[in-house]
């Protein structure tokens, strides 16, 4: 070691401390950084682009120029850099820890995705450019469509839905189209189970059926033989969610599809929940006609911050007739797409146009990816794992937490969890907010509603058995606290960037955009 | 396989602890008759990053991308430069691997996003509110004629000849189910676009009248006097904005008296993509704000009385109201969103203006140059950055035999509206600040021998 040291530098050991800090003078709390709003700290002049001096040159605005003031605050890119990157620092994410959010699939993003998706030959491509331009992007697409079909044992799929929800409305439209081809306008009731996705009952309604709720069974099923004394010849189908989002396999699924081809209707499946079964189970060979697939659950596109999705849809024989324009077709000489000028001729059931352009191509790329990566082997894999993960943790909670459907047998790719059990004044919602303390995203709180204050947890297959440890740690640590009515959790979280908020004000005295007057008058 | 932690010795642990033989046990709901019994066959195994890599990459190169040709389509999506601190920040995990904000105290950085996302477009579009993005411009566009609908309780909506076709062709599948009344058009190649005709069928059962600003042949008109004419007939105007970058140049629909703003803001901030992932906007006024589809963010305060952000108003949507939701959408396009809204922060008010500036010099030098061709006619005066010529020959071929030339030269209006005799020798071109006097010059001469 060194004698000299003129700086006065020593390590440091840390005395004393029991104080509580003051505030600070900035609010922020070390790496807890406050950031406020661009429109706070930017200003009309600003601009972190640079530009060259537009040449001179004809006006053909001709009166439609915009005089007022936009009011739009500009940032210095370095500001702009720092701004954005200290906003994403108060988000919880994958990245960051395991987020066990139940029915969403959250697993680990891979990174090749990203690559991909940003070639140019991908990115850097019009929609509309001559088909024989973007031959590589219909074959990307048309690989994606084989594998999708493949692994769910469908005739055919539907690729341009935007997102789950979209897709369970292309799907719920080919049961319509399908129906009214047959002239049977009678059948206008769509059966939906309790337990089902709020999409489901809402796509539904959007698509001009009546809904009806079908019982579960106090095994967290649906009711078979409620659905079955339900059809006639007023039923158009029935959405089910296989597996269910009690977490279950539906077991009689193909024994429903049956009875309800054989009443005249048609299944809808919500493939929400695919991802426990990619690659183990077919949805095709038990009987379902249609069922979307959310490319940003079961096959890793991100979900970033609340989409993009994509939600291709696979359908049975009976609904491809009526599949959406456009669609990718090989040929002898390449790829084309069939669209409103061809299906005359290609594809005269279509039911229509659901988007514009071809689809959400960004994340066909990444699935693609993503799939290429795995392969059958892999993907089998996902389900496998993704199901051991599940059932690890509830049998590793259920000696704490009611688990109302943990007796009757293991679960699927997420376990669930009830507040029977909880003392008095304390609630699935303060579990929820004393995990984020413990540093990870809480599970789905409240959902499914068949379960009173259902937790849900899905792990997904990208966790590690330590990982998986350390969270079920976690968990134990805050229902015990709960179950022993420790008063600090109701007040959780204590180390986030926010407490509680208050959701009431917020909707009682909405305040949806930034409200300081704009200048009267832009600068000429 | 490299996405999957767990060892053989760890999954054998596992099973232990939950009391499996084997991972088969697992899976006893599942009928016998539907278990597969190992990878599908005919499909491939598991491939490195490399194989991977190598196998997109090949894909990717059978297309002709945007920046190696001389580029000038448009027609619903823009190619602008995009600054490198865009990307960047959207492959942020925080923002990149966050879900939908329904835990707001863990999500603050994407809610106030959605907030500064919010306030900006509301702001670009000249609205009082503007949600948190919707899918796609096509798709919010039949999302506001449907919330005409529910709030005017009147069925028939009228859309302009210049609404581009794919909106068209979404609204009329939508309401083939719903029961909603459309009246549609083609566009015709003049210089006026079909104000005149929308203010005449405007009567008592209209919900809305839908117009494109510019519009799909690049035209731009004043809509006061529709908007006027609209509300006089207690019906709403509802105005579709492709081109956002337009608004750094041209009047704000809200300033000329739309009801609800929708739009694809694609062109700030996402690329092109072959048509997707993009982003819906979607504005209105803030009397129509219950009525609206779609994510909202609002901003309130925390239990310790510091300023936050929370979804808000869901009693809207369907994982509240089910059945009886304003729409069905869930996920929305909030990573699309944020790219474009870190590229209009990037830009402000300053950079807007100049970068619409250039587009729109760019495009009125262009436009004259083309229509120095022989055989070329400039039919559009007055627009932004899209213009539309005529051409003496149908213009679909012509686009064809240029792609062979290695020149992208705009959309034909062939491609758009296939049926139509009238509009088979128009031309789409955009000009944006991409687009080099060189990339002009390239497409004047090839125009001019394919022409000849």
């Amino acid at each position: 070691m060194s004698t000299i040291n003129p700086s006065g530098w020593r390590p440091t050991t840390p005395s004393g401390g029991s104080e509580t800090a003051e505030g600070t003078f900035t609010g922020n709390r070390a790496l807890m950084l406050e950031e406020a709003l661009i429109f706070e700290i930017g200003s009309t002049d600003t601009t972190g682009v640079d530009f060259g001096e537009a040449p001179a040159g004809k006006s053909r605005l001709a009166g439609m120029e915009r005089s007022k003031a936009i009011g739009l605050p500009g940032l210095s890119e370095p500001e702009t850099v720092r701004h954005y990157t200290r906003l994403s620092r108060q988000n919880y994410a994958i990245d960051l820890g395991l987020f066990p959010l139940g029915s969403c699939t959250m697993k680990h993003n891979p990174r090749l995705n990203e690559r991909m998706a940003r070639l140019p030959g991908f990115a850097d491509i019009h929609p509309l450019q001559p088909v024989d331009t973007v031959q590589g992007a219909l074959e990307a697409i048309d690989q994606l469509a084989h594998w999708l079909t493949t692994l769910t044992g469908m005739q055919a799929v539907a690729m341009s839905p935007k997102a789950g929800a979209h897709g369970e409305l292309c799907g719920v439209l080919a049961i319509r189209a399908a129906l009214d081809a047959k002239g049977e306008t009678a059948r206008r009731i769509m059966l939906v189970p309790e337990s089902a996705h709020g999409t489901n009952p809402a796509t539904a309604a959007f698509a001009g059926f009546a809904v009806e709720d079908i019982p579960a069974t106090p095994e967290g099923r649906v009711d078979v033989a409620a659905l079955k004394a339900r059809l006639g010849p007023d039923i158009a189908g029935v959405m089910i969610t296989n597996p269910n989002t009690c977490g279950l396999f539906e077991p009689d699924l193909k024994d429903i599809s049956d009875a309800v081809h054989a009443a005249g209707g048609y299944v809808y499946c919500d493939g929400a929940n695919f991802n426990a079964i990619v690659g183990r189970v077919r949805p095709g060979d038990l009987g379902v006609d249609a069922m979307h697939i959310n490319l940003h659950k079961t096959f890793s596109t991100p979900h970033g911050g609340g989409g993009p999705g994509s939600g291709p849809v696979v359908l049975s024989a009976a609904l491809a007739p009526y599949a959406p324009l456009p669609f990718v077709e090989k040929t002898a000489d390449g790829y084309r797409l069939v669209e409103e000028e061809n299906a005359e001729e290609h594809h005269a059931g279509t039911f229509g146009r659901m988007t514009a352009f071809h689809g959400q191509m960004g994340m066909f790329t990444r699935a693609l990816t993503y799939i290429l990566s795995h392969g059958a082997d892999g993907l089998r894999q996902v389900a496998e794992d993704s199901v051991l993960n599940a059932n690890y943790v509830l049998r590793a909670m259920e000696d704490v937490l009611d688990a109302p459907f943990a007796k009757t047998g293991p679960c699927m790719h997420e376990a669930i969890f009830s507040d029977k059990g909880l003392p008095e004044g304390f609630s699935t919602l303060d579990i929820a907010k004393g995990l984020i303390d413990e540093g990870y995203h809480p599970m789905t709180v409240y959902f499914p509603l068949v379960v009173h204050g259902a937790m849900l947890v899905e792990p997904t297959e990208t966790e590690s058995k330590a990982a998986l440890d350390q969270f079920i740690g976690a968990f134990r640590n805050v229902a015990t606290k709960a179950k022993q009515g420790e008063a600090a959790l109701k007040s959780a979280p204590h180390f986030a960037p926010r407490r509680r908020l208050d959701e009431t004000l917020a909707a009682r005295k909405p305040l949806l955009a930034y409200k300081d007057a704009a200048p009267a008058e832009a600068a000429e | 396989m490299r996405y999957l932690p767990l060892t053989p010795a760890d999954r054998q642990a596992m099973l232990g602890t939950i009391g499996a033989p084997s991972i088969d046990d697992l899976f006893v709901d599942v009928p016998e008759s539907a278990r597969l019994s190992g990878p599908i066959a005919g499909l491939p195994m598991h491939a490195s990053e490399l194989a991977v890599e190598r196998h997109m990459t090949a894909l990717a190169r059978k297309n002709l991308a945007a920046g190696e040709a001389p580029f000038f389509l448009g027609a619903g999506a823009y190619r602008h430069h995009v600054p490198a601190s865009v990307d960047h920040l959207i492959q942020r995990g925080e923002f990149l691997t966050a879900y939908t904000p329904y835990q707001p105290e863990i999500a603050q950085g994407t809610l106030q996003m959605m907030f500064e996302f919010q306030s900006q477009i509301a702001r670009l579009l000249g609205c009082d509110v503007a949600n948190a993005s919707m899918y796609d411009g096509s798709t919010a566009c039949w999302e506001a004629i449907s919330m005409a609908r529910r709030v005017t309780k009147r069925g028939k909506a009228i859309l302009s000849g210049g609404l581009h076709p794919h909106y068209v062709s979404v609204a009329k599948t939508m309401a083939r189910f719903t029961g909603d009344q459309l009246v549609t058009g083609v566009p015709t190649l003049s210089p006026e676009p079909d104000t005149l005709d929308l203010i005449n069928a405007i009567d008592a059962d209209t919900s809305c009248v839908v117009v494109q600003y510019p519009d799909i042949l690049g035209r731009i008109e004043d809509m006061s006097a529709l908007a006027e004419a609209c509300h006089a007939k207690k019906a709403l105007l509802i105005a579709v904005v492709t081109e956002p970058v337009a608004l750094g140049a041209i009047k704000a629909p809200g300033e000329m008296g739309a009801d609800i703003v929708v739009g694809e803001g694609q062109s700030l901030g996402v690329g092109l993509q072959f048509g997707g992932p993009y982003v819906g906007l979607f504005a209105c006024s803030e009397k129509l704000v219950r009525q609206m589809p779609g994510r909202l963010c609002g901003e309130t305060v925390d239990a310790s009385g510091k300023r936050g952000f929370v979804l808000t108003l869901s009693t809207r949507e369907q994982h509240i109201r089910r059945e009886k939701a304003t729409s069905n959408i869930c996920t929305s396009s909030v990573l699309c969103a944020l790219a474009m809204s870190v590229h209009m922060t990037l830009l402000g008010e300053k950079g807007l203006r100049q970068l619409a500036e250039l587009n729109h010099v760019g495009a009125s030098a262009a436009a004259d140059r083309l229509a120095e061709v022989d055989g070329v006619e400039l039919v559009t005066d007055r627009f932004f950055n899209e213009f539309t010529l005529k051409l003496s020959k149908e213009a679909r071929p012509a686009v064809r035999q240029l792609a062979d030339k290695g020149i992208l030269a705009g959309v034909s209006l062939g491609r758009l509206y296939p049926g139509v005799e009238a509009l088979q020798n128009g031309l789409v071109v955009a000009v944006t600040e991409t687009t080099t006097e060189e990339d002009v010059e390239t497409l004047a001469s090839a125009l001019e021998e394919v022409l000849a």
